[in-house]
């Protein structure tokens, strides 16, 4: 079975986002002062076959520890999705 | 100027060169031609570190520095070689891409973020040499600033708290960012690293990073030799 992994990576939250605080502050200049707490991180999305969402799930999560993510400084949130 | 030591012309050091490096000639040649040592040009792709001393990887921007610094070319067919060597207690010594390489392979505590600013910095920097016990900088005078050039993105080293502590009381930070006195602030770091925090090394001190160049200060022709002093580290290393 074919699977899609939609995959979140963000910045922890304790540490300094240099490039959403810079976002963050064009929001005021240009003129949208109500928005603040930008924060920026990347989408991954990808292809997964497996025999079960289970399994999908687990490789999702090796490939995240072992390459997308650095824990050291990011975390990651994911949803998979059996394939149409 | 040429220095020469003959007793320790069979020295033989590995540099490391990854698609999308760019400082592999800079290191070659500081090794080669000004500090006379024997070195041998590796390829990403080898699987053979030919017996070298010790190995270097250089400054640049492997794989275009897509998703992290270095998180790419740590699986190099060669960087599994790498690490065994390194696990086994050869010496490496990575210089900032190369830095980069090694935190993202594991042999080096911490990681290398975005610099506070956001920018890109290519300028002179001082470094204060640290560890006294780690062989790369405890030959250095730890109370003179050696100036040295830094060129990166993404140096803004970072460790959490504890592992901060532990790495401070190991002695393993080899060299802190400081200004021309050798005072290290907060005004003399370039891009808020950690502790000013500008080069590091294992536990084992066998293997060692720094995101400044010493390459690129080893000649009187480009008006800086300050970089030879660090590059003989490596003959503390290897002997030691």
């Amino acid at each position: 079975m074919k699977f899609v992994a939609e995959i979140d990576i963000m910045p922890l939250p304790t540490l300094l986002d240099p490039q959403g605080k810079a976002v963050g502050g064009t929001m005021k200049s240009m003129g949208l002062p109500e928005i603040g707490g930008v924060r920026i991180g990347k989408h991954v999305t990808l292809e997964v076959d497996a025999s079960d969402k289970a399994t999908a799930e687990a490789k999702v999560v090796e490939a995240c520890e072992k390459l997308l993510v650095n824990q050291i400084m990011e975390g990651f949130t994911f949803r998979v999705e059996e394939s149409k | 100027m040429i220095l020469r030591f003959p007793e320790l012309s069979k020295m033989k050091i590995g540099v490391v060169t990854f698609p999308g490096s760019n400082c592999n000639m800079d290191i070659v040649h500081a090794l080669r031609n000004n500090l006379q040592y024997e070195v041998v040009e590796l390829w990403h792709k080898d699987s053979d570190l030919q017996g070298v001393d010790a190995v270097v990887l250089p400054g640049g921007f492997s794989y275009g520095d897509y998703l992290r610094s270095g998180a790419i070319a740590r699986f190099s067919p060669i960087m599994e070689e790498v690490i065994k060597y390194a696990n086994d207690g050869g010496k490496v010594l990575g210089i900032c891409n190369g830095f980069q390489i090694l935190c993202e392979a594991g042999l080096l505590p911490g990681t290398l973020m975005h610099n506070e600013s956001r920018k890109f910095i290519c300028k002179n920097v001082y470094l204060l040499p640290v560890s006294r016990t780690a062989s790369i900088s405890a030959d250095l005078d730890d109370k003179a600033a050696l100036k040295i050039p830094i060129a990166h993105g993404e140096g803004n080293y970072f460790l959490h708290e504890a592992e901060l502590s532990e790495l401070e009381s190991n002695d393993q930070v080899i060299f802190r960012y400081c200004d021309e006195n050798g005072k290290v602030n907060n005004s003399s770091n370039p891009n808020g690293s950690a502790n000013n925090i500008a080069g590091v090394c294992n536990v084992g001190k066998n293997v060692f990073g720094m995101m400044p160049h010493p390459e690129r200060a080893c000649s009187e022709d480009l008006g800086n030799t300050d970089g030879l002093a660090i590059l003989r580290g490596l003959e503390t290393l290897i002997k030691a």
